[in-house]
């Protein structure tokens, strides 16, 4: 058992979810099984391997050009409305589960 | 003419020919979901999460303007199709199978919407699938799972399980899914129908809802290898609203369609053919390899020796990313918030506990522990690094070849409930689809035959990056012999 009860309190707080004690069990239970299988990466060796976040700087892009140069097709002006004007802001706020009518309401955040 | 039975060419020409309309073809699909689909009706298909009625009539009454007129039609001409519930729809309910977006309506539209109704296409609703496209089953729909056309008691696959059964149960011409791990291929192969996955870059993803962003891609469902090459056409290209919709050119993947597949190399990696693999899919897959000998194709074994990894790799990558992008629902600015919580903490907490099912909790926990601090290095930087030798294999690969083809799924669609209990064993089943998310290279699946249940199997051929051309060139000649 690599991961402990411990280990799913702690990343449950840091992922903002409260789960029930059923689920905190469950939890230990599945993690441990994926990340069984998911140490078979250190069979491998990659001490000499870069590492890889994406790919799109590696393909479709201009090789002549190095870091960010490569995705200056992808740049605009900095100017208000560049793409797109805003939404209007009763649109914004209509998913909102609770407004005042100019911004988001949410439960208080500092306890006294 | 059966309208439930036609091609996107077919449906354009007859509209265009005047011999149905597309308000004709709306009606018979909405017809036939009322009567195969109902969401309502647990025993029903339950492609379709949401019907779109007044913006499709509106389209095809468009459409049939156009075609009164004698106007040249465009490409998507009157097509009725459905889109995956994670791509956003102006003022039409997108939820990505969750509880926590239940109430979502988006103010605007994806691209690649957008782009098909420019082109004419016909939006008849939204598609089932897991959710946040997190399953290989549908099973993980906060709704109720899609059952498979071909045989209600299984799976249609997943996660885009909605849009694969919607174009295998005749209720929809074509859709659009999503793939980050095999979503549109995988559920392609079990319904029967073909699916492509676009080369990472070569479809705008503004306005689809992130998964993980490194892997996210938006293609078609269709029910010919032609269909998909013109839907591709239609929503390829830069995007100025996604940073990473990539510059290169689009071709005119319908007219490659004609070059044929003479001399082509095609690859056969032997990591696909190994242990684990059912022998009757093992079985046709071999024979739509020697039917691609047979058209004139040279056959040559290759090898992706990292392949066994590509399945931790992904685990690892798409949920640390996951965990990322899934931080911004907090019920807030759109969507679920619990009721009666005692401050702002409580709030977010309760609203992602009772939002999110437990397949999404699952991956937010293992990729929140991936990225924590102390086993960063070990887990996700890891991970880069064998993502790095997945995709040296493949361009080891295609120094030789110029396709590879194996089976999408080790098997044919399994039985819904077989293994919903077992995260392990279900991730272990996306093996062959993977990798090429991994690599950012392009993949399409098409139907190869069937098992002696009746079930269909599914053949993958993998190109290069923004070689689309090549990969549908190898389908539509397989398709046309066969």
């Amino acid at each position: 058992m690599k991961v402990t009860e411990k280990d799913v309190a702690y990343v449950a707080d840091l992922a903002n979810l409260e789960l029930s004690d059923d689920e905190r069990a469950r939890m230990l239970r599945d993690l441990n099984s994926i990340l069984g299988h998911i140490d078979n990466l250190n069979e491998l060796d990659t001490a000499n391997v870069p590492p890889m976040a994406q790919v799109s700087e590696l393909y479709g892009v201009d090789k002549t050009k190095t870091g960010s140069e490569r995705f200056i097709y992808a740049a605009r002006e900095d100017v208000m409305e560049g793409l797109r004007k805003s939404l209007p802001h009763d649109e914004a706020l209509a998913n909102a589960p609770s407004t005042d009518g100019t911004y988001f309401k949410v439960p208080k955040v500092i306890e006294r | 003419m059966n309208l439930n039975l036609l091609t996107i060419d077919s449906a354009r020409a007859a509209i265009q020919e005047r011999k149905t309309t597309a308000a004709a073809l709306v009606d018979a699909h909405y017809a036939r979901i009322a009567s195969e689909d109902d969401a309502s009706d647990p025993n029903k298909i339950g492609a379709y999460l949401v019907l779109s009625k007044e913006r499709a009539a509106a389209k095809a009454a468009q459409i049939d303007a156009m075609a009164a007129n004698g106007e040249a039609l465009p490409p998507l001409a009157g097509v009725p199709v459905g889109i995956k519930d994670v791509l956003c729809t102006r003022d039409v309910r997108t939820t990505a199978g969750s509880r926590i977006l239940g109430n979502y309506i988006p103010p605007y539209d994806c691209t690649a919407v957008a782009r098909m109704e420019a082109a004419g296409a016909v939006v008849l609703g939204k598609l089932n699938c897991d959710e946040f496209a997190m399953g290989s089953s549908n099973e993980n729909s906060a709704w109720r799972p899609v059952r498979n056309p071909r045989d209600l008691s299984r799976v249609p696959g997943g996660s885009s399980g909605g849009s694969a059964a919607a174009v295998a149960a005749d209720l929809a011409v074509a859709t659009l899914g999503s793939d980050t791990g095999g979503s549109i291929r995988q559920p392609a192969s079990f319904c029967g129908v073909v699916g492509l996955m676009p080369t990472y870059g070569r479809v705008s993803r503004y306005g689809l809802i992130a998964f993980a962003s490194s892997l996210d891609h938006i293609g078609p469902f269709t029910k010919t290898v032609k269909d998909a090459a013109t839907v591709l056409k239609v929503i390829a290209g830069r995007d100025p609203m996604d940073a990473t919709s990539a510059e290169t050119p689009v071709p005119d993947y319908v007219a490659e369609l004609s070059k044929g597949v003479r001399g082509l190399r095609i690859g056969v990696p032997k990591e696909y053919f190994g242990e684990g693999l059912d022998s009757e899919v093992r079985a046709a897959v071999e024979a739509a390899i020697q039917k691609l000998a047979s058209l004139g194709c040279e056959i040559k074994p290759i090898s992706l020796p990292h392949t066994k990894y590509a399945i931790p790799v992904y685990y690892i990558i798409a949920t640390a990313e996951a965990s990322s992008n899934l931080a911004r629902f907090d019920g807030v600015r759109y969507g679920y918030r619990a009721k009666d919580a005692k401050n702002l903490s409580q709030m977010y907490r309760r609203t992602r506990d009772c939002g999110f099912g437990a397949e999404v909790k699952r991956r937010i926990m293992l990729g929140t522990y991936a990225l924590s601090a102390g086993y960063y290095d070990a887990y996700y930087l890891k991970a880069q690094k064998v993502r790095t030798l997945l995709t040296r294999d493949f361009e080891e690969a295609f120094k030789q070849v110029d396709a590879i083809v194996t089976p999408t799924s080790p098997t044919a669609a399994f039985k819904i409930g077989e293994k919903s209990d077992d995260p392990l064993a279900m991730y272990l089943a996306d093996i062959f689809t993977v990798t090429a998310d991994l690599a950012g290279i392009c993949g399409v699946s098409i139907p190869c035959g069937e098992t002696k249940e009746k079930l269909p199997i599914g053949m993958q051929i993998l190109g290069k990056h923004f070689d689309e051309s090549t990969i549908l060139r190898v389908g539509h000649a397989y398709e046309q012999a066969a």
